[in-house]
């Protein structure tokens, strides 16, 4: 089992946006997060990668518990962040955890191939960390010929696959990501989606993936997970979710 | 002629000792977005040390390593302590703590040392070599230059080169990115300080044989301002720009000094800094700007 939530309480200033969200992924699989705006998508994932502390509830990934809130569970002292008593959001992506954010968080200051060595500038083995750069390259050819344009100069679809590049050279074994088609035109969503699915039949990567565009995430996932209010309202395979007209009619909108 | 080559060798020898603590504050910006008002007196209090080691021992030059390694403990504590509470809420916070932190410091080496003036030679003679009859560049200041062009190429080698230059300039720009990618955004901005700090109290060791009558707690407040002018006029982002933006400087104020009088220079100061401002709003060696994506 790759991630298991348990009650998760999570949200901004006192005010809740999730409430007792439980999941459970296993490893491999690609699950897709749907929901209207402000449902609280983004804030899971946020809170999965440790950005956001949760009031309440368990996160446990690959086996090791990331949050503390009650004393019965302890995250160990390795991942500890330095306030507070939860895994580090550094210390999970060095566990494999990989956050892609919206609209990707590429470093505008920074070139593609700084961007890139940044994703795997933790990694001990400098060898490996240098070969899955070069894996990356081989992957987007885009990126390939633009080695040294800054963040800034690339275009949306360049550098939502330099987010996800970055995110692969730290070699995570699960993905999050949020709304990666995010202004991107068809073709390059279908490029994304189609990579996604690849990286996971060869490498076995579990993706959680966020999503507005609905039929282009279900295209790819085994599941559909529904949020609406910061609750799970409906968990189906993604073949189901298509083909029940009424839940696609109740949650997706079309 | 003699006359104005006079002044501009002078000029630029007080310049490359503005450059040098504007490669400091340079530092301190570029690796944690926080411009570390409490710069000066943290390298006073390095000074200090170098004071008492030297007294102890006889030798300027452990005297200098100690400085220099004060500077980098002092750092350290002063981002654990105090900057790392404040540093991510609004940034006059920052300011406002760091010249609160100046206050302490100073008192607190006024109350160990005493205020009075303690004598601060410098490593080599002060006396410069006569060149065609004009009196030019002494040995100290081919060895402040020296010390200078060092510690800015090194600056510059460290951010672009390394892979702890690297952390440092993605923890500046995006730090919850660079979290989200297993940067210990929290260790390198540590790191950061340390570095800076140490520079400064490079600086504070080069400069404090120059200026007036001797080390004294307040000795470094004057320079820091300057030196924050000069960082500003070379853009903050830039060690290059420190180094001219100091450069200049000083030599702005030698040629006012001696051509219209020296009590217009800090006139003179404030002009270079509105007109630089006025024509390249982010200081002579803008970096090219990013947009958050």
């Amino acid at each position: 089992m790759s991630l298991e939530v348990s009650g998760l309480t999570a949200g901004y200033d006192g005010e809740p946006v999730l409430h007792d969200i439980d999941l459970n992924i296993a490893d491999g699989a690609i699950v897709a997060i749907l929901g209207a705006n402000g449902a609280g998508k983004t804030t899971l994932l946020r809170t999965l990668s440790g950005l956001i502390r949760p009031t309440a509830g368990r996160i446990v990934f690959n086996g090791a518990e990331l949050t503390a809130t009650s004393t019965r569970h302890r995250v160990s002292p390795r991942l500890r962040g330095r306030a507070g008593r939860a895994a580090s959001v550094e210390s999970r992506a060095h566990r494999g955890l990989a956050h892609v954010p919206e609209a990707g968080g590429v470093i505008a200051e920074l070139t593609v191939d700084e961007n890139l060595r940044l994703g795997g500038l933790w990694r001990k083995d400098r060898r490996d960390a240098a070969k899955a750069v070069a894996e990356v390259y081989g992957r987007f050819e885009p990126l390939a010929k633009r080695r040294s344009a800054l963040g800034q100069q690339l275009s949306g679809g360049e550098r939502q696959m330099l987010a996800i590049g970055r995110a692969l050279v730290a070699r995570p074994t699960m993905l999050l990501l949020d709304e990666p088609s995010l202004g991107l035109a068809p073709r390059i969503t279908t490029q994304i989606m189609e990579m996604l699915r690849d990286l996971r039949d060869q490498q076995g990567l579990t993706v959680l993936l966020v999503e507005q565009n609905v039929r282009a995430a279900l295209s790819i996932a085994d599941e559909g997970i529904v949020i609406a209010l910061g609750r799970v309202v409906a968990r189906t395979s993604a073949a189901d979710m298509l083909g029940d007209d009424a839940m696609r009619h109740a949650y997706l909108g079309f | 002629m003699d006359r104005f080559v006079f002044l501009t060798v002078d000029g630029l020898s007080h310049g490359a000792i503005f450059a040098a603590f504007a490669l400091a504050l340079v530092l301190i910006w570029r690796g944690t977005r926080v411009v570390n008002f409490a710069q000066g007196t943290m390298a006073v209090a390095a000074a200090y040390i170098a004071y008492s080691v030297t007294k102890a021992t006889g030798s300027y030059w452990l005297g200098a390593v100690a400085a220099i390694v004060a500077g980098l403990v002092f750092g350290v504590v002063v981002e654990r302590v105090v900057m790392r509470y404040v540093a991510h809420t609004a940034p006059l916070s920052a300011i406002v703590v760091a010249l609160g932190l100046s206050l302490v410091i100073e008192a607190i080496i006024g109350i160990i040392y005493g205020v009075n003036y303690l004598p601060f030679p410098a490593p080599f003679s002060r006396t410069s070599y006569v060149v065609g009859g004009v009196p030019l560049i002494s040995p100290y200041d081919i060895f402040v230059f020296i010390c200078v062009i060092v510690v800015m190429v090194g600056i510059g080698l460290l951010f672009a080169r390394t892979a702890i230059g690297l952390r440092m300039r993605a923890a500046a720009f995006a730090p919850e990115t660079a979290r989200l990618v297993g940067v210990n955004v929290s260790r390198v901005l540590t790191f950061g300080w340390a570095l800076s700090s140490g520079v400064g109290a490079l600086a504070g060791l080069l400069i404090l044989p120059t200026s007036g009558p001797g080390l004294v707690p307040s000795a470094m407040d004057l320079v820091f301002i300057s030196a924050f002018t000069a960082a500003v006029i070379g853009g903050l982002d830039s060690p290059p720009g420190a180094v001219v933006g100091g450069l200049g400087l000083g030599l702005v104020l030698s040629y006012t000094s001696g051509y219209i009088g020296s009590n217009v220079t800090e006139l003179a100061v404030l002009a270079l800094l509105a007109v630089v401002l006025l024509v390249r709003p982010g200081g002579l060696f803008a970096s090219r700007q990013g947009r958050r994506v």
